[in-house]
């Protein structure tokens, strides 16, 4: 109970910095001022190449999903064109009931069927997407700057924003995102 | 690439989403034109569905006329997207990231109006062609004969149109995010759902680069299938003998690429001469699309030859007597001089030069060519191959396309130019992320005495 009601007190605020530089010096002296990588993370409106904030490398489970996407697929390929040539047995010049070239083709198509949608799903899901709150966010982090946004208890907070403005953030804002 | 511009997140903001933003003067006009020359197609589908098959050219032995050719050929545009966007993304070219976009949405929309030209039009009784296709009249216990290419044809071009649009709507997302929070009202709150609260974090990133890859090497797979597939609809019927060919699919999907990629290289000019993005696609992005047709086209002329080759060493009497009346007969022996020259002997050796490989213009009616070419050269396939009299038929004729043809394979055009059009004015057609990646590992290096633009990644 206690620690729900701590994720419950949390409060966000949010840094924006003009430069790689600058935000990767405040992420660092944020660590050093005690704070938990959970608490910070770093938003961008562009793809920057992993590490360049020093921020931790995100950790993901994607290539799971077309694996058990494509059994699932070959499984229901296999399964459809089974039963379509069982149920419906129409003997063509001697040969077997079942069509393996044939079957092959549909079992081929729905495999990558399979794999790709639940690779789909499998980015929507290891992005933590839909996200219905915004947390800390500025629409100005899309036209360019970069975002620091640190979510911890009210009594952390005053301490992440003298760290912020310290390593240089040119505007700082806190509480919810100013997007909804 | 040769040029070095270097913009701001806002400058790429404000450029690529003008469109989105602002309705340009020449929009309006356009898209009701397309959306008329549709309507037109529309009603003409309307009349055959009340009269019958009957108001079309189609007849005995010609069963397959313009809507099949049209159906070939939108699939072979169809392929644009993935040679574009998936195998330069999975290489690693730069120059893939203004036109990757365009590309894919060309892919999903060329396949919509390639379903609307064979399976909406072609079959004659669209309302069956649901339990043709899938597993779901129970009470009748009929179901799909799935040793017919007319199955695996449909479960091809739907994995192709599910995994394109998927691909395009996933790379979506983070330029959704962008034009949220340039907007207000009504705007802001659609593209608020739309974007999914994507606020681009690291995580998000990682993942969407890995989903181009990932995507990029599942969808592959299927557009090698598709075009095979499409081909095979040709080579293992009981037809017309020039068409048992063990050829066909390589040959079908080189052909695929050459018009895909023409057509890709055709909307790369559009989009500079209609929405301005000379900063975004210039010279150099054409003069590399031109040196990939130059290989892409001597390639599939290749398989055209060996095509050819293989028909007239055979001395088989279909195969000779196809061939001739391809070549010697009117009207196809003169369509199939303006194939040739359309398809090969007019670009190509016009993209051996440099100037012509970076001109706009020049690049435009080039390609424009290719995909008349390349139309005609799947109506030099298809028509002659059905009208030709073989052994034991009891009629044969000729083969005329009425006007309710025509105007249904205008109203595919119409319907994917009307569908572009609308896309972007709903969605940016380059991607607005993909281009500020490349920016921010762009820089320019000095060696000895010369300064030149760098791209750097890891």
């Amino acid at each position: 109970m206690n620690s729900i009601s701590n994720i419950l007190n949390q409060q966000s605020i949010l840094g924006l910095f003009s430069t790689e530089d600058s935000a990767a010096d405040a992420l660092d002296a944020l660590s050093e001022a005690g704070f938990e990588p959970k608490e910070y993370e770093i938003l961008t409106g562009t793809p920057y190449p992993e590490g360049t904030f020093g921020e931790e490398e995100p950790k993901h489970k994607l290539f799971r999903f077309p694996l058990i996407g494509a059994a699932c697929g070959f499984i229901i390929g296999l399964g459809l064109t089974t039963a379509t040539q069982l149920a419906y047995p129409v003997v063509t010049g001697g040969k077997p009931i079942l069509s393996i070239p044939a079957m092959l083709i549909i079992m081929y198509e729905g495999t990558m069927l399979g794999a790709i949608l639940m690779t789909v799903a499998g980015i929507v899901f290891e992005s933590r997407l839909p996200r219905l709150f915004m947390g800390a966010y500025s629409p100005k982090i899309t036209e360019g700057f970069i975002g620091v946004a640190v979510t911890s208890a009210p009594e952390k907070i005053q301490k992440a924003e003298e760290v912020l403005k310290k390593c240089g953030a040119e505007e700082i804002t806190s509480g919810q995102d100013t997007t909804e | 690439m040769q040029e070095h511009t270097q913009l701001t997140q806002k400058q790429i903001n404000d450029d690529l989403l003008r469109s989105v933003f602002t309705v340009p003067r020449w929009w309006p006009g356009s898209t009701l034109i397309l959306l008329l020359i549709f309507i037109a197609g529309a009603c003409a589908f309307g009349y055959m569905i009340n009269k019958g098959l009957g108001v079309t050219g189609l007849n005995r032995p010609a069963y397959w006329g313009v809507y099949i050719v049209n159906f070939v050929f939108w699939i072979g545009i169809s392929h644009a997207g993935i040679m574009v966007s998936a195998i330069l993304r999975l290489t690693q070219a730069e120059w893939r990231r203004p036109i990757t976009r365009a590309a894919e949405v060309l892919t999903v929309f060329s396949l919509t109006s390639a379903l609307m030209a064979a399976p909406l039009t072609h079959v004659g009784r669209q309302w069956r062609v649901l339990y043709w296709v899938f597993p779901y009249d129970f009470a009748r216990g009929v179901w799909p004969n799935v040793r017919s290419p007319f199955v695996w044809d449909p479960s091809a071009v739907m994995t192709y149109l599910i995994a394109s649009t998927l691909f395009v709507l996933i790379c979506l997302v983070p330029d959704l995010a962008i034009i949220r929070d340039r907007s207000k009202g009504l705007r802001k709150k659609i593209y608020s759902v739309l974007s999914l609260g994507w606020r681009g974090t690291p995580r998000q990133w990682k993942l969407q680069t890995v989903a181009g890859i990932l995507l990029s090497a599942l969808v592959l797979p299927v557009f090698a299938s598709v075009h095979s597939i499409v081909s095979w609809d040709f080579a293992v019927q009981i037809g017309p003998e020039a068409w048992h060919s063990t050829i066909f699919a390589p040959y079908f999907i080189i052909g695929a690429i050459h018009s895909g990629v023409s057509a890709v290289a055709t909307l790369m000019v559009v989009m500079v001469w209609a929405w301005g993005y000379k900063t975004y696609i210039t010279p150099d992005h054409l003069d590399a699309i031109g040196r990939l047709l130059i290989v892409v086209a001597v390639t599939w002329f290749f398989f055209f030859f060996l095509e050819w080759i293989y028909a007239l060493y055979t001395l088989e009497f279909g195969e000779l007597a196809m061939r001739e009346l391809q070549v010697f007969s009117w009207p196809y022996g003169a369509l199939f001089i303006l194939f040739l020259f359309t398809a090969f002997l007019i670009p190509v050796p016009m993209w051996l030069f440099r100037n012509i490989r970076r001109s706009y213009l020049w690049m435009f009616i080039t390609t424009i060519l290719v995909n008349i070419g390349m139309w005609l050269e799947r109506f030099l396939i298809i028509v002659p191959g059905v009208i030709r009299r073989g052994e034991l038929m009891f009629n044969w004729g000729t083969y005329h396309p009425s006007i309710i043809e025509i105007l249904m394979v205008l109203a595919t055009f119409g319907w994917m130019m009307f569908g572009l059009l609308v896309f972007s004015k709903i969605f940016p057609l380059v991607p607005l992320f993909d281009v500020k990646e490349g920016m921010v590992g762009r820089d320019e290096i000095k060696i000895g005495r010369r300064t030149v633009p760098a791209s750097i990644r890891e």
